[in-house]
Order: structure tokens, then sequence, then C-alpha cells
């Protein structure tokens, strides 16, 4: 079983840190898992992308060519990347920025900016509720989820940051 | 990830630049010395938290020249010492990694290649520095340098560097690109009986009979400062007490060309490649670094569609693993040499292939060469 996931937006998003988390937590339910990412030298506002390929078994080449899930943050990401989408993929945008959909993917709408600012008081939260969303639909349990969280983030954000992906998690599919 | 202790035996989820660090850390580096630039920043950060706490020394350096300065100083006090850059500042660094190996420094300097020339694009992939990592400094010498395709290999490989630093006294590098530093996988560090460190050769003379550079099997017992053995060293042509000749011919000759030999003659001993498929492989791809996963992926749906591929992949850049490419070029039909820049190892490859036609992929910017493309170019060839 192999599953690769393209988490895509802008720098600033979280889009790489929500990758590490994935694959993270990948590892900890006992697959392999390899995450690579690709961002501009600007430290905000240029595009940004995070792959994540988790599998049973050895992982060869390490960038996502087709991928299963797509995770778009702005639409930009989703113009940019809806092509490599496999035809039975999911796709994951955050509705805030996302307003364009292709009709007939599979998708999952989520109002994560809006939901964090409100919730967290924080758009920084948007990843972890797409990260709760997508990690529910790619199977990965919410312990490995949790554990990544505590080893990846600073202490003092960890636990607003297990919070918001729980919600996302426990948002209808 | 639970820290403090040197060697965090287990199953990680790392980055190439933090497995790369704690490499350097296991392999006993005692004294780290660099200058931040992306893609090796994390090198510097990791270790900038993690030498403090278990009681070595982190320093950062106002720039490149100061910082491999500080590593030589450092590696001739006693300490395993090793520095981190990217392409600009490996430029810089170029005149003094000319020094450690004229006063054979035993240190590691870890390159991770982004894309050049100049500041080039700070935060994408290359492979554009394998001359500069042979030929970046003047005059001759012989260097080493290891090419990682895995987070895996970014620790064991750095380990790797250190132990072959130590047995040469030559500088050593670690040659990686952007890719295989950022990207973060699965790695499995190894209980503390699996990991084979080396340490310099030291005199067993008493400081009065000590003369530093007369070599024992072609490398020099080291004596640090400190030890209580005086000793010159220098960037000038020296004989084996250490101090300036530099109208003697005789040394010159003498010095220079043993430190070629001392790496050439032992080339056996220091040369890695990964073989897959070779025995009855027509076409033959050679490639290093985040582009031989491509590669193999490649040789392996080439397998599937009943061509004969296989896989050469250099773990050793530099000494330049010739014997390994005429090997194959003595059974093979053709090689492909994928390289992340305008050409640069091929030329090495075509040099021991001789007659065998050589194929040279080239790609460069933010992805390396995919699978299809590497097949595409077999299929053409086979």
């Amino acid at each position: 079983m192999k599953t690769e996931v393209r988490i895509s937006g802008l720098g600033g998003q979280g889009v790489v840190s929500a990758g590490q988390i994935l694959g993270r937590a990948a590892v900890y339910d006992g697959k392999n898992a390899v995450q690579t990412q690709s961002y501009g030298a600007e430290a905000r506002g240029s595009a940004a992308k995070s792959e994540v390929i988790i599998s049973d078994n050895k992982i060869g080449f390490p960038a996502v060519r087709k991928c299963d899930v797509l995770v778009a943050m702005s639409q930009e990401a989703l113009d940019k990347y809806v092509k490599d989408l496999r035809k039975n993929g999911v796709l994951i945008v955050d509705s805030t920025y996302v307003k364009k959909i292709p009709k007939t993917k599979i998708c999952k709408k989520i109002p994560a900016t809006e939901e964090a600012e409100k919730i967290f008081k924080a758009k920084m939260y948007a990843n972890m509720l797409i990260l709760g969303a997508l990690t529910k639909i790619i199977g990965i349990s919410e312990k490995a989820v949790e554990r990544a969280i505590e080893d990846t983030l600073a202490k003092k954000v960890v636990n607003t940051n297990k919070k918001a992906c729980r919600r996302g998690r426990d948002l209808p599919q | 990830m639970s820290k403090k202790g040197v060697l965090l035996t287990g199953a990680h989820f790392m980055n190439g630049d933090i497995a790369c660090a704690e490499g350097a850390i296991v392999a006993g580096c005692r004294f780290f010395a660099g200058y931040p630039i992306t893609p090796a920043t994390e090198i510097a950060e990791h270790l900038s938290e993690r030498m403090p706490e278990i009681g070595r020394i982190y320093i950062q350096m106002e720039d490149e020249i100061a910082s491999i300065a500080a590593v030589i100083g450092a590696s001739y006090a006693g300490l395993k010492a090793m520095t981190a850059t990217s392409g600009p500042g490996f430029s810089l660094m170029q005149e003094n990694i000319g020094l450690a190996i004229m006063t054979e420094t035993p240190c590691v300097i870890v390159d991770i290649m982004r894309g050049g020339p100049s500041t080039g694009q700070p935060t994408m992939p290359g492979q554009q520095d394998v001359m500069q990592a042979r030929w970046g400094s003047h005059g001759d010498y012989e260097i080493i340098a290891l090419a990682p395709s895995s987070v895996q290999e970014m620790f064991d490989l750095t380990i790797d560097a250190f132990n072959l630093a130590e047995t040469y006294r030559v500088p050593t590098l670690l040659l990686a690109d952007e890719i295989v530093a950022h990207m973060w996988e699965k790695i499995v560090i190894p209980t503390a009986e699996k990991i084979r460190i080396v340490n310099r050769k030291k005199p067993n003379v008493s400081p009065e009979e000590y003369l530093p550079f007369m070599p024992d099997d072609l490398v020099p017992p080291m004596a640090c400062f400190g030890e209580g053995y005086r000793f010159h060293a220098t960037g000038l042509t020296h004989d084996e007490h250490g101090y300036p000749k530099t109208s003697s011919s005789e040394v010159q000759e003498r010095l220079v060309k043993r430190l070629c030999e001392k790496i050439r003659r032992n080339e056996d001993k220091i040369m890695r490649v990964e073989e897959v498929m070779l025995d009855d492989a027509d076409v033959v791809v050679v490639a290093y670094g985040i582009v031989a996963r491509a590669a193999l992926s490649a040789v392996r749906k080439a397998r599937e569609m009943g061509i004969k591929a296989g896989l050469l992949r250099l773990i050793t850049l530099w000494p330049f693993p010739q014997n390994h490419v005429a090997k194959i070029a003595g059974s093979a039909k053709r090689i492909i040499v994928p390289e992340m820049n305008c050409g640069q190892l091929v030329r090495e490859v075509e040099r021991a292939a001789k007659e065998t036609s050589v194929v040279f992929l080239s790609k460069l910017g933010e992805e390396p060469h995919t699978p299809m493309e590497i097949l595409e170019a077999i299929r053409r060839n086979s």
C-alpha cells in the first residue's frame, strides 16, 4: 500500500510543517515515509509545497508525480497541481482562499483559515485543521499524529496545534 | 526525539541536515564552526542546540573563511571538527581547504549543493559543485568526497567522512544535494557496537624525536598542539620537520606527490559504489545523490520491460571510482549519466569508459530527473 500526498499553498501557511508531521506520524504508525519540500527564497508569500509518500515498503524516488490526496491552501496551488491528482484521488481545499474548484473532483472543503482565526485567534493553525482532516482520510492514527505534533513543534504551541488538529479530524467527512 | 545523549539509537523521522549533524556527534565531532546558509542551515541550527548540551563546542563565525580557519585550528588542537555550507560559502572556503590539504588537517566539510553559479537558487537543488570539490583550491592535491542518496546515508556517510579524514589526514567532503539535505525520511540510528569510529594516528616517539611530517605508510602520525610536541605547521612547502623549504624542488616533489599518493594508493579502501543488476546489463546508468534514486526506479522499470539495464551508484565521487566505470564499460553497450548540472562528473565517466559511448542527461532547477525521463533515455539507448 502506497499513498502519495501533496500539500500546496503559499509560504507561511505551514504546508511544510504539516507534511513533516504527517510523515513523522506515519513512521510512528509503523510505516515508511519520506517528505520533500519546495519553497521560494522569500520568508512568506511564494509558492510552497510539501510532498509525502507513505508506504509499507521501502521508498525509492521520493518526489510525488501523481497524488492520491491533494491539499490546496491557495487558488494558485489548486490551479497548478489539480492535473496531478489521480482519477479517484481526494482534493482537500482551504475554502477560505480556494473558490474555483473543478466540479468532477472528490472534494473536501474546509474553511480552515476562517475557522483558525475564529477559534484560535490566528491563521497559522489552518494547516493543523487541514492535517486533522487529511490524516483521518488516509488512516493515520490520532495517537501517532498527536505524538508527531509533540515531537515536531515547540512545546508552548503543542496544545493549541493538537486542538486544531482534533477539530479538523472531527469535521464531518 | 529525546535528546541529551550522544547516540540516539532507534528509529527516527529526520531530515538529511539533522541526520548529518547527529552523524557528526556520533563520529566524535567536538567542534563545529560555521556560518548559516540555505540549504545547510539546519546542520548549524541543530548543532547549536546539541553541541552545548553534550559539552562540546558550537561557534557561529563571521563568515565561511573564518569558519574553515577555526575548524583547521580546532583539529590541530586535537578536536575532531566540522563545518557546513553551500556553494557560495564553499567558494569562500577554497583557499583554506588548500591549507588543510597542505597541513594535512583531518576535518569534515559539508557542502549542500544548491543551484548556482553565485547565489543562484538558494532553496533549489543542484549537483554543480562536483568539480569545485575536486579542483576548487589551487595546486595539485587529492581530496575525498562522498555523495549521500538518503537521510540514512547523511548520517552514515558523515561518520565515514570523519573516519576517512582521520585515517588519511585529509579534509573530507560530504557533497550532498538540497533534496537529500531537506528531505525528511525514516532513519535508524544503530547501537554503539555497530558503529566504527577511527581516530588519528598519534606519534609513538618522544617530543624530541618527533618529526611532524615524517610519513608512516604515507600518513604522518599527528601530535596536537598542547600535547607537549612543539612543532611548526605551514601552508608553505615544508620538509619532514615542518619548516618551509620554498626553494627545494626535491622537497616540493616529495611532499606534493605524497599528498596525492596517500589517497591514490589507498583508492580501493576509500572508494565505495553500489552495483545494481550490472552482471548482464547492456545499458548502465551511472548516478549519485538524489538522482540515483530516480535512476534506480528507472532501471527496475526497464527490467520489467525486458531491457537489460543496471545502475552504478557512486557513493565516493572523489577519488573517482574509475575502475568500476571501466569494468562496466567493458561489458555494457551504453552508459547514461544523469546529473543536475551542465555536465561535470560525466567527463570522468567518459574518460574511464574509453570507447563505450556515454549519454549525458542534464537537468537544472527545482526537480531532479524523474524515473520516466531516465527510463526514456534507457529505452532510446537499449
